[in-house]
């Protein structure tokens, strides 16, 4: 409690801060753990993340991670199906999982003196899961329910997926999370056993845990949970095919009856944030705010929502949370009576007057202002900072470039942004959709 | 939030009953608050809420009070939207309005050096709106667009089709945004005449958590919401839930349906109420453990989740689920919720269940409390329903003190598997619309 206070006025003044709460450390087999106190209520948050995400998966076997991250709510040797979220909800907490191109993660939120019970389950499940041919029948079907409900019964989805497949020409983040349906169809028990059994390893994890614990009783526990599982000796190198240089644009339109809102959207191939090297990144940060992040405020809302009445939205948005190349992505939806082609001619304009004109100071102030306020605000929510080391660590980024992230964001400079929206923003490499209802309104 | 939660936390965990820290005042100018002191991080979360809201549009003016909430932050005093907005994201604070049903709600965030500027602007956004004409135009056609996307939405159609048959002309009956037609024909008129009938201090709630203290707060909500007028229109009656038994399918072109299915509910102040929100919880509640989860989900794979809710309106009560599921597969999972239904309400549910659901609640609930703006938004919903202060320590209490006779009792009294209705959008294969 007290050095939370004292973080929060020494990142007020200087932002180096909430490192004196964060500890970390490494068990004998290679797991890596985070520990992050936050004493003001007695509640933890137990996370494994898996260095293993869908941009991982074999060939042919899109899904699996995810398809994966499912099963292991079903029997081990010890835990019956089922019987992993029963007990925690039983013990008055809640559970769950995600998947993403980079990482699988599973947690619990619970009454802090319930950890060494998850610790047992957790620990148990990363080696002994006993899938039957039954399970995988059922939960099959889940999954491709849940491909029914995120994705093919929503045209957005099914539009940014094919746009995504055209933005990388060789890496697979071409490829959707929850796996093409042909291939998700044809899952089979063999396929997630062996992905369960190279990737669920102690050398391939990430221990967090943030609340109410002592980073000393934390280690005791996992060494004796974790620890005792050996490393696994044949974990192969992460090695993914990266995208070439791209020298032609992309462009593409997608017609669905149940569009009701046409819209476009491009996106370019951008840089992500790596490990000492963060510092064009942040830049990006600031480009997206300033192009799209505000409709009052930025380029592309001043000139397509008030100067004229060309878009009833505008946005841009850039997470350089990734293993490898990300996307910086701008959104544009035409009023009415307003055509695509014209919305795009008027969004291409606005980036080029935002590329002539010299960044307003105030502006970069404000951004600025903004962004140390939201380090502030993050102190209140501690899943959230869970998250942000979990994910980073899984992503190629170590606990220093976690920490130096807000100075770096306070350090970018006009020129900066100039530098980077002027390699960033090329055509070449980029992916422009079109979301229409009909060949008509794609005009 | 310390003290606050440490001792809910020990109130329920170790039965140890000390007070919770919730300090409650009433302002020089009659404004109630509840605050909660937590200085540990300096920002402040503040929510208020006024009971009303779009229920009180005028006739023919369905979607004002939506519409002129939306404006509310699009210029004020001598700023227009840009320049409003401008100072808002220099004091990187957050302001949200929104109209709902019988509510308005306004939250705002803002860090404890900014503190007066904000609450500064926050005043003259509430007291002297401007309601340009180019505003109004321009999120005027922002609300046509989510109106013509509702349009083409499985789950809003669904929603949409249930709420007029259960609901008719009352305001529940329609969506707050009001149609293409009622919300181009709104004047900038409309719009003053809804933001007086609607922001008043008439029935207004206050709860504030952070690094404020209540000494504080009085002074500030005089001067916040002060000038805002005493008196609103009366609300409207209560409405029956007139939606009869059966399964209506909208027939659209997607690859999954999607149900919405209910019945009439219970109040908010019934003395079964916590009887009835345990039996929910068993029956499609949060979570991997409801019997329609079971069901529906682990041992059939016929949807990626099933849940079902209490709503306890301020006019009206209903009990309604949501699933999605193939259309090969809906008429199956409409079966088995069915069923589902049918035997709890005649079988009851099982002691186990009800142990294993209490321990689920009474365990879950102090994790709620988890953040200035939770902390905040959970009190300001306490005092709309009209809870004392106290019920965050005794809620478990009350919880614990549920039977299984009473969770039963209620089962055969609520669940009424023939008054289920389904509305099915989408394809569903072997299920047709009764009469």
């Amino acid at each position: 409690m007290r050095r939370l206070i004292a973080s929060a006025f020494v990142m007020f003044a200087a932002l180096p801060a909430m490192a004196q709460e964060v500890t970390t450390f490494s068990l004998d087999n290679g797991m890596d753990v985070v520990v992050i106190e936050d004493h003001r209520a007695p509640v933890v948050v137990h996370m494994v993340w898996y260095k293993i995400g869908s941009a991982d998966e074999p060939v042919g076997a899109s899904g699996v991670a995810h398809f994966l991250e499912h099963l292991l709510f079903k029997a081990t040797d010890k835990l019956e199906s089922g019987e992993f979220s029963a007990t925690v909800s039983s013990n008055g907490g809640s559970d769950n999982a995600f998947t993403s191109h980079d990482y699988t993660a599973y947690y619990q939120r619970i009454a802090a003196d319930r950890l060494p019970l998850m610790m047992e389950m957790e620990s148990n499940r990363m080696e002994n899961l006993m899938l039957t041919e039954d399970d995988i029948a059922t939960e099959r079907n889940v999954i491709l329910e849940e491909r029914n409900q995120r994705t093919e019964n929503n045209p957005g989805a099914l539009a940014s997926e094919q746009f995504r497949a055209a933005q990388y020409q060789n890496h697979r983040y071409g490829v959707p999370v929850i796996g093409w349906k042909h291939e998700m169809e044809g899952l089979e028990l063999k396929d997630t056993i062996d992905f369960y059994h190279l990737y669920y390893s102690p050398n391939n994890a990430t221990l967090v845990v943030a609340g109410d614990v002592q980073p000393d009783e934390v280690k005791a526990l996992a060494e004796q949970y974790y620890g005792i599982i050996p490393a696994e000796e044949n974990l192969p190198p992460r090695i993914r095919p990266q995208e070439p240089p791209q020298r032609a644009e992309r462009r593409l339109t997608y017609t669905d009856p149940r569009v009701s809102q046409p819209y476009l959207s491009r996106s370019y191939l951008a840089p992500e944030r790596d490990s000492g090297a963060q510092k064009e990144v942040a830049a990006l940060v600031y480009l997206s705010d300033l192009l799209g992040g505000s409709p009052f405020t930025s380029a592309l809302g001043q000139a397509l929502q008030f100067d004229s009445q060309i878009a009833v939205y505008t946005g841009a948005g850039y997470d350089g949370s990734n293993l490898d190349d990300s996307t910086f992505n701008i959104t544009v939806a035409p009023s009415e009576g307003v055509s695509l082609s014209e919305a795009e001619a008027a969004m291409d304009q606005a980036i080029a007057d935002f590329m002539a004109k010299p960044i307003d100071p105030a502006q970069m102030d404000s951004i600025r202002m903004q962004l140390r306020a939201s380090e502030i605000y993050a102190l209140d929510n501690v899943e959230g900072l869970a998250n942000r080391y979990g994910a980073a660590l899984s992503q190629g980024l170590a606990i220093q470039d976690v920490q130096d992230w807000p100075q770096i964001l306070q350090d970018v400079t006009e020129a900066d942004i100039k530098a980077v929206a002027a390699s960033v923003l090329n055509r070449d490499q980029s992916v422009t959709g079109w979301v229409v209802s009909s060949a008509e309104e794609a005009r | 939030m310390l003290r606050i939660i440490l001792t809910v936390c020990f109130a329920l965990t170790a039965s140890l009953a000390s007070a919770i820290e919730i300090k409650e005042i009433t302002s020089d100018g009659g404004i109630n608050a509840w605050v909660v002191e937590e200085p540990s991080i300096p920002f402040t979360a503040l929510e208020i809420r006024m009971r009303g809201g779009a229920s009180l549009d005028l006739p023919e003016k369905r979607g004002a009070v939506n519409l002129m909430m939306a404006l509310v932050e699009e210029g004020s005093g001598d700023m227009d939207a840009q320049a409003f907005q401008t100072k808002l994201d220099a004091l990187a604070a957050s302001f949200s309005f929104r109209a709902y049903a019988d509510t308005m709600s306004i939250s705002a965030r803002f860090l404890t050096e900014n503190q007066d500027e904000v609450l500064a602007l926050l005043h003259q956004a509430l007291t002297a709106p401007r309601f340009d004409q180019d505003a109004i135009d321009r999120v005027r056609a922002q609300v046509l667009s989510g109106i013509a996307s509702d349009a083409k939405s499985p789950n809003r159609i669904a929603s949409a089709y249930f709420d007029h048959a259960a609901f008719g002309d009352h305001p529940y009956g329609s969506s707050i945004d009001g149609t293409v037609e009622s919300v181009n024909a709104l004047t900038q008129a409309d719009i003053f005449d809804a933001y007086h009938n609607t922001l008043t201090r008439a029935e207004i709630y206050v709860s504030a958590v952070g690094n404020i203290t209540a000494d504080q707060i009085g002074p500030m909500l005089d001067k916040l919401l002060g000038d805002l007028p005493a008196e609103g229109p009366a609300a409207p009656t209560h409405v029956d839930f007139g939606l009869k038994g059966g399964v209506t399918v909208i027939p659209f072109e997607t690859p999954q349906s999607v149900a919405l299915f209910g019945h009439a509910g219970i109040e908010r102040h019934d003395e079964d109420f916590f009887a009835a929100y345990i039996l929910n919880e068993i029956v499609g509640g949060a979570g991997f453990e409801s019997r329609l989860m079971n069901e529906v989900r682990e041992k059939r794979g016929l949807t990626y989740g099933i849940g079902t809710y209490l709503v306890p309106k301020f006019h009206a009560e209903m009990w309604v689920g949501q699933v999605a599921s193939g259309n090969a597969t809906m008429s199956e999972a409409v079966q088995v919720t069915r069923d589902v239904w049918t035997d709890i309400a005649q079988n009851g549910v099982t002691q186990d269940e009800l142990d294993n659901i209490k321990t689920f609640l009474t365990g879950e609930y102090p994790l709620r409390f988890d953040g200035n703006a939770e902390i905040a938004g959970i009190m300001v919903g306490m005092q709309m329903i009209g809870l004392p202060t106290d019920y965050v320590i005794n809620r478990n209490a009350y919880m614990e003190a549920v039977t299984l006779a009473d969770v039963n009792r209620v089962a055969a009294e609520l669940m009424q598997p023939d008054a289920l209705h389904f509305v099915v959008v989408g394809q569903p294969e072997g299920l047709v619309s009764s009469d």
